[in-house]
């Protein structure tokens, strides 16, 4: 079991919803990063997703899609990404790499699974991935072990929620509406509804992400899923900071919030989308 | 890759799941697989009813003017070894260029489907306005995404778009063409893909796009390949084309595949391959993943989309279609580079010797025929995708050739 499978699974055993926080490796700079990644972290995120920056991302809103930007015109490289990951996991966080798919090809396939291995990553989230085209990463995360984190979105066919959920490891990514990331002022009326066909579907934890910004939403959220993933507002936190020192606590109290927000949803948990009582099992 | 796995029980050649050889696929988020899969089935049905055909038949012969001539190049052909120089007249369709053709598939595609809007990117601003021009003769919504840098350098097409009832978007982003227009048409695609269709105009993306725009586009190629039986008795001895995304190139190739004839693409050259200032894929990019399939992209050591550059905004794009990747690799296409400065004096050698404009796209598949021709010698017969009209390039080719007086355009 992945360290981020051993966290779910922990936040299930204390009947709460997961918080799971995305940000750019080299977002504003390196080292600016670092101490974002590791504020995220003390703030009371479960797991972290070290976002790897790519030119053309075709899932992020503007937001996400400024600070993939930002970190690469700062000289962020690929081997940063696992730099940093691996200063996360030396300090104990449970972190796994969002990447397009292209990066990863171009490094190579099975020498990125294998140095996100030795970094102590848990595995990739891949949004433009699907199992469809992941012969070589099925392959290559089976050797090392690492999961494999593919979307399912509110369109998906249920002959696709079972090929995709078939192929996951670790756990399932729902995206909660039909879009690209950023805030949105409501959640949405589709996550409760895709998390119940995919929950009909597997044991694996499912994960909502996409829109989700607030504590209110991220308590919501908790509510119906076994993980809150948000992005967009811990990149939106960074870009409106006068200065590095002020985005790592303005990154910091978010967690904090968030954190509270996903223990408060937990009330809602026995009244909610049924659970799978049998807990998480390895895939 | 896996193809076979997404289909459990299904027997489908590597076409089918839109392959060619390690080339195409789908890279694309999990929210446009279903739409992805609908429009193959709608495409398929589409192909097998004959209403369909009927349809689109009488719109290429009433409303675009098909079928284009085919027009000797008489003087042109002293230019290029005495070789027999064969023009397809694809810029006398309507709108101006070989677009409409994929256009007007797509549009009854889209309204078969029940959808209500389209959206499109578009660099040169031909595609945008073939998608005007059909969205406004079929009643649906057009938003097309240009990258501001091209609105800029295309403005005669941002009107005409505009003057045909489309929304034009420009983009801000990364580096304001079209590479950036394609990022956000598929941003908005995920967000609205219940109503709208992704109106591609290129053999690029995501399957079904590669083999269903070539199949809208190969009329190009079986109305030439008859025009050349009838007119010298026998197939031509090569045929070349220019490749952006490559759209009229695989339409004027597909007729031409099974034969023994040579097939040339020309990719824009820019300042040189040497200089880094291009757009030649094949020569100057690598094998990798953009804007949903696997093809030869220009990227970095990291796998970053690296700027493309050329002077014709038609071609000035990091990525081509699959298919042409598959056809680089087996070497049933040859591709070269063509750079700005021949592109630019075939453009000059076209007007002057045969009173044609090209759009400067088309006059890279010029120059090429040129040299091609010069290789093959006075027996060789050469076709020519001429795929479009050089209207919207007349400030471009002003300023290069210094025919505007200053402060006068």
């Amino acid at each position: 079991m992945s360290r981020v499978a051993q966290r779910l699974a922990a936040a299930r055993a204390q009947g709460r919803a997961a918080l799971i926080g995305y940000l750019p490796a080299g977002f504003p700079d390196l080292a600016t990063s670092r101490a974002l990644l590791t504020g995220m972290v003390a703030g009371g995120v479960d797991v972290v997703e070290v976002g790897l920056p790519y030119s053309d991302p075709v899932l992020d809103g503007p937001t996400v899609a400024a600070a993939a930007d930002i970190a690469l015109r700062a000289g962020t490289r690929t081997a940063d990404v696992l730099a940093a990951t691996a200063t996360l996991a030396g300090q104990g966080a449970a972190a796994l790499v969002m990447t397009y798919w292209n990066p990863v090809e171009r490094y190579g396939v099975g020498r990125f699974a294998a140095d996100l291995a030795a970094a102590g990553g848990s595995g990739l989230i891949t949004p433009d991935l699907t199992p469809d085209e992941a012969g070589d990463w099925l392959v290559a995360s089976q050797a090392h072990e690492l999961d494999r984190v593919f979307l399912l979105a509110p369109s998906s066919t249920t002959r696709r929620i079972e090929l995709t959920v078939a192929a996951c490891r670790g756990f399932v990514y729902a995206a909660s509406v039909m879009g690209v990331t950023g805030t949105r002022a409501v959640t949405s009326a589709a996550a409760p509804q895709l998390v119940a066909r995919i929950r009909a579907r597997t044991d694996l934890p499912v994960c909502v992400g996409l829109g989700v910004s607030t504590p209110e939403q991220a308590a919501e959220v908790a509510g119906y899923a076994d993980g809150v993933i948000v992005g967009s507002a811990f990149v939106r936190a960074v870009l409106d900071a006068a200065g590095p020192r002020q985005a790592v606590s303005a990154v910091t109290r978010l967690a904090e919030e968030l954190a509270a927000g996903v223990r408060s949803g937990n009330e809602s948990v026995a009244t909610g989308v049924a659970r799978n009582p049998s807990g998480v099992s390895e895939h | 890759m896996t193809a076979a796995g997404a289909h459990p029980g299904d027997e489908l050649t590597p076409e089918e799941s839109g392959h060619f050889g390690r080339y195409g696929g789908r890279f694309v988020p999990e929210a446009l697989m279903a739409a992805l899969d609908e429009l193959t089935e709608a495409y398929h049905q589409a192909m097998t009813d004959p209403g369909f055909g009927v349809e689109l038949d009488r719109l290429h012969r009433t409303y675009s003017g098909r079928p284009s001539p085919l027009t000797e190049a008489r003087r042109l052909s002293e230019h290029a070894g005495g070789a027999r120089l064969l023009l397809k007249r694809e810029d006398l369709n309507h709108t101006g260029s070989h677009k409409i053709n994929n256009v007007l598939g797509q549009a009854l595609l889209t309204r078969r489907m029940g959808k209500t809007r389209v959206i499109a990117e578009t660099g040169a601003g031909q595609h945008g306005v073939a998608t005007a021009t059909a969205a406004a003769l079929l009643g649906l919504d057009a938003v097309v995404y240009m990258g501001e840098e091209d609105t800029r350098r295309q403005a005669l097409n941002v009107v005409r778009m505009r003057l045909l009832g489309a929304e034009v978007v420009p983009v801000h982003a990364g580096s304001r063409t079209l590479k950036d227009a394609i990022n956000e048409a598929m941003r908005d695609w995920v967000t609205n893909v219940e109503s709208t269709h992704y109106l591609l105009g290129t053999v690029t993306g995501p399957h079904p796009f590669p083999s269903m725009v070539r199949d809208f586009q190969r009329i190009i190629g079986d109305e030439a390949r008859s025009q050349v039986l009838d007119l010298v008795g026998r197939l031509p001895d090569a045929v070349c084309a220019c490749v952006g995304g490559g759209s009229n190139a695989m339409g004027i190739f597909t007729a031409f595949l099974d034969d023994p004839v040579a097939l040339h693409g020309f990719e824009a050259g820019g300042e040189g391959v040497a200089s880094g200032r291009h757009a030649a894929r094949m020569s100057g990019g690598s094998p990798g993943v953009l804007h949903g399939a696997r093809t030869y992209i220009l990227q970095d050591a990291d796998g970053q989309t690296l700027p493309s550059y050329s002077i014709s905004a038609g071609l000035d794009y990091p990525g081509v279609g699959p298919q042409h990747a598959w056809l680089h690799d087996t070497g049933r296409v040859s591709y070269r580079p063509v750079s700005d400065t021949e592109a630019m004096d075939a453009f000059a050698l076209l007007c002057r010797t045969e009173g044609i404009i090209p759009a400067i796209e088309s006059a890279h598949a010029v120059a090429g025929a040129l040299q091609v021709g010069a290789e093959l010698g006075p027996e060789a017969v050469v076709l020519v995708s001429l795929s479009g009209r050089g209207d919207k390039d007349v400030t471009t080719a002003a300023s290069w050739f210094g025919l505007a007086e200053a402060g006068q355009p």
